[in-house]
Formats: C-alpha cells, structure tokens, sequence
C-alpha cells in the first residue's frame, strides 16, 4: 500500500462512518450469537464479511442497520440523513424483495415517494438508475416478467436511487448463476466508482469477498467474533482481468487459509 | 386452440353424458315412481310455465343473495383491518366468529325473523351470516401474512403504520381476498335461499327460491322444484363469475396466478 493511500486510510478511519464497540447480541434467553465485537469502517470502506453459517454475519448487518439492537455495546452510524437529497441507508436482501403488484418503475420510485420526494425529482432519479442498471425497457414491466438477476438489478437500482451513504448488501446475489453473479459484482463497483458509498457485503463466496472488498472481514461461529481482518490492497477499478491476476489469486488463497483455519481454533 | 378444446368441449361432453344418463334413469324407474324424478325437457317446461313465479322469486334471493354479499364484503374487510392490527383483538374475537359460523342457518332464521321480520332484511342479515367467516378469515391472514423482508424494508425507509398497510398488507391481501370472495359467492345464493325458506314467507313480496321451493314440494310440483333447483345454480354461477372477472381485473396483470402462457 503506497504512503498516501495508507495516509488517507487513517484520514477517513478517524471520523468512522459506522463503528462497533463492544457488541453483544443474544436473542432471548439463547447463547449469545455475537460476543464483544469492536468494529470501525470509513467512509472509503468496502467491508466483505465472511464466515461459516451461524457466525452472526447477517446479524451484525442488521445491528449496523438498526433493524435490532445490541445486548450490550454501542453500534454508531454516522447520520447521514442530515445529508440532503441522501437517505444515508441502504438495504439489499438476497431475496430482491420487489412488490410483485408494482412496476419496475414504481418498485424504484416507492421509498422516495415514502421519503416525501417530489414527483420530477422521482422520475429523474428513477432514469437515472435505470440507465444505470441497463433496465430502462423494463420500466414498466411487472417484477414476474424479469429473471432472477434482472430483479437483483431492480433491487439495487431501487436502493441507489436513494442515494445512500453506507450500503448494506446480505448475500444479494447468492441466489444467481455465477456468471451472473461475477458481472453484477463488476456492475457494482462501477456503480461505486460513479457515487461512493461505504459497504458491508455479507458472502460465502471468497473469490466475491476479495474481489469486491478492501477489507475481508473473516468471522468465526459460535459466538461470532471477528477471526481475521484482511486488508485487500488491490487497487479500483477492478475489472474481469483482476480475477486472473497474481496478487488476486493470493489474497483468495489468504482468506481461504484464515476461514479453513477457523476450524482449528478452539472457540 | 387445444385450450379452448380443453375448456369447453370436454365439460359440454360430460354435461351432455350426464343428461343422458338423467333420462336413462328416468325412463328406467317404473311407471308410477318417475315422478321422483322428472326429465330436463319437463323442468324446462316447468320452468316455462312458471317463468313470472320465478322470475319474481329469483329477483327477490338476487336482491338478498347480493345486498348480503357487499355487506359481507365491506364489513370483514373492517373488521379484517383491526384484527390485523392486534393480536390480541385476533385471539378475542376468532373462537365467536367461529360459533358464529357454525350456528346453522336453520336456527338463525325464526330469531331474526322474530327480530327484524321477516323478508328482505332477514334475508340479507342471514347471507352475511354465510358468507362473513370465509372472507374475515382468508383477509386476516392476507393481511398479517406480508412479506417479512417488505416490512423490514418499510421499518428502513421509515415507513409509517398507514404506509406500510397501504403500500404492503392491502396489496399483499388482496388475492387472499379474492380467495374469500370466490368462496363466499359460492355460499351467497344458497345462504339467501335457505334464509327465504324460513324467512321468506308472509313478507309481502311473495318470498324468494327458498320460499317457492317450499310451496313447489308441498304442492307436489316436482318438475318446477327442480327448475328451482336449477335457476339457483345458474345464480351461483352468476356470482362466481362476476367474481372472477373481478379477480383478474385485480391481480392478473402481477399475480402468478393469472401468469401469461407464453412464458
């Protein structure tokens, strides 16, 4: 990492757009699934979170979210719905999560009306990520008539239209074929590069994670906690060549070793 | 072309071998027991015969059978709403709805005649009373039964309570709904004529199918009670199908169940 990339890295990571301290998580009288988890990501931040199932990944995705809150510890976001024109949040799911009964362009144009965004300001946000997302044809299709990555598009395109500042993504294209999956992975850092937001993607797939992230995130089981923190030094933009890439297949090998050698520790 | 084929000729064949098989039972009982069972051609001219009686009585259970049906409508719609909104109101409420609907119309009936007299509003109180459970039931569970992630999505997007009920659970119940509806207007027209066989009499309008079902059997008038038998068929079948053009022009553009065929 060059001296002034590792300059601004320290720059942003001291005002933290999100940042865990001490978090603990236990639904009712269960184990608990998350032990003291201490956290921080700037503003930069691409955080792939990675591990085995059970390991607490998509809780720490809905603590960060709010949708739950912590046993104990403090989980901090970085408001940014004093930003205006940004709705600081955004949520994928690994199910595209459409209302069937709406049109593409309704799906899209839904949480800014909820968000109390005017009409033109709408149908100009709308075209914008839908030229984006290569779907403007499809404007008014119902979501039955898409296929499987078309309707992940339409999900994503809905959550950038509310030009969010942090990015939650829980294994959004999990679901899909993987040359389907490699391509929106592609599709997304372009997307990154036209309007930054931090992220934190949860994932099975290492090869997703390193390619993806700046930070790969290995979480162990039983209770979660954070195994490795693996810095990806690669630089952006990332394109399909980057896959076949030396350093690229290291870092693979890198977090492979640290989620195989989960098992090994005892917990 | 092989749909239509599917849909329509093969239902006309078994209606057709069904009618054969009336008039070979018919002719095959002996001379003095065919009364029991009189041909189609003799309900036809029952029906013929009697056409102003039943025309009036048919208009009569219509005005009942559909008065009651929209009244059910809107009012388990209601009520679906509030249950919807609390568990707690769903827990205090299910088991009566359940009595309610396992009281029999026959018992129903003297009481509100008794109440309300007898008649188009017993009549119409009664169809209610039919076709109230299936719609309030199958509406509930449209209603709380919304997408989980949706509602999450809504809690994100700081979605109010009345948003998220007009954006997500109405929408969400509506097929749900139609399910409701569809058996309800299957029930409707029996409701209203077994509620006109009790309550239909001395009402002053000359009573409904239930009604002149009970004066056609007393006067021993089989082939007309048949043909009462078969107006009320053709009643349901209205209802139905009023229902399911309602239906598709609802959910078909998005539903699954209305999926183009060409996909």
């Amino acid at each position: 990492m060059s001296a002034a990339s590792a300059l601004f890295t320290v720059a942003s990571m001291a005002f933290p757009v999100v940042e865990l301290r001490d978090v603990t998580k236990r639904f009712g009288s269960g184990p608990p699934v998350l032990e003291p988890i201490s956290l921080a990501a700037g503003r930069d931040d691409f955080v792939a979170l990675i591990g085995p199932s059970g390991c607490g990944k998509s809780t720490l995705l809905r603590l960060i979210a709010g949708l739950i809150a912590p046993t104990t510890g403090t989980v901090r976001v970085d408001d940014p719905a004093a930003d205006a024109g940004s709705s600081g949040l955004g949520f994928v799911f690994q199910d595209p999560t459409l209302l069937p009964w709406a049109t593409v362009a309704a799906n899209i144009e839904l949480p800014l009306k909820l968000r109390g965004v005017t009409a033109p300001e709408r149908r100009q946000r709308r075209a914008r990520v839908l030229e984006q997302m290569r779907l403007t044809e499809k404007a008014n299709a119902y979501p039955r008539a898409l296929s499987g990555g078309q309707k992940m598009r339409v999900s994503l395109a809905r959550t950038l239209a509310l030009n969010p500042r942090l990015l939650l993504l829980d294994e959004p294209f999990a679901a899909l074929d993987e040359m389907t999956r490699e391509h929106l992975n592609e599709e997304l850092l372009a997307l990154r590069a036209a309007s930054a937001w931090t992220a934190f993607f949860v994932t099975h797939s290492v090869n997703e994670a390193v390619f993806l992230a700046n930070r790969v995130i290995v979480l162990a089981a039983q209770p979660g906690r954070i195994h490795a923190d693996i810095a990806v030094p690669l630089p952006y933009p990332r394109t399909a060549d980057t896959r076949l890439s030396e350093p690229f297949q290291r870092l693979v090998r890198d977090v492979g070793q640290a989620l195989r050698a989960i098992n090994l520790v005892p917990a | 072309m092989r749909r239509a084929a599917k849909n329509l000729v093969w239902p006309l064949l078994g209606g057709a071998a069904m009618i054969v098989l009336w008039y070979a039972v018919h002719h095959g009982l002996a001379d003095d027991r065919r009364f029991l069972l009189p041909t189609p051609g003799a309900m036809f001219e029952a029906m013929r015969d009697e056409w102003p009686i039943l025309a009036r009585a048919t208009l009569n259970t219509t005005e009942g059978a559909s008065l009651g049906f929209a009244i059910a409508a809107v009012l388990s719609a209601l009520l679906a709403l509030a249950m919807a909104g609390s568990s707690l109101l769903r827990a205090s409420l299910y088991p009566y709805l359940m009595i309610l609907q396992m009281m029999p119309v026959i018992v129903i009936a003297p009481i509100l005649v008794l109440w309300v007299g007898p008649g188009l509003k017993s009549v119409t109180i009664i169809t209610v009373l039919v076709c109230f459970f299936p719609l309030v039931v199958n509406t509930t569970q449209g209603l709380i039964s919304a997408d989980r992630n949706l509602v999450e999505l809504f809690r994100m997007w700081r979605a109010t309570r009345a948003q998220q009920l007009r954006y997500v659970r109405i929408p969400a119940a509506l097929p749900y709904f139609f399910a409701g509806l569809r058996i309800a207007a299957v029930l409707a027209p029996i409701g209203a004529l077994v509620g006109d066989y009790t309550a239909g009499s001395s009402a002053g309008d000359g009573g409904g199918l239930g009604f002149q079902a009970v004066i056609y059997s007393s006067q021993a008038q089989y082939p007309a009670l048949f043909a009462t038998a078969a107006v009320t068929c053709v009643l349901g079948f209205l209802f139905s199908g009023v229902v399911a053009v309602l239906s598709w022009a609802m959910l078909h553009r998005w539903h699954d169940a209305y999926e183009p065929a060409e996909r």
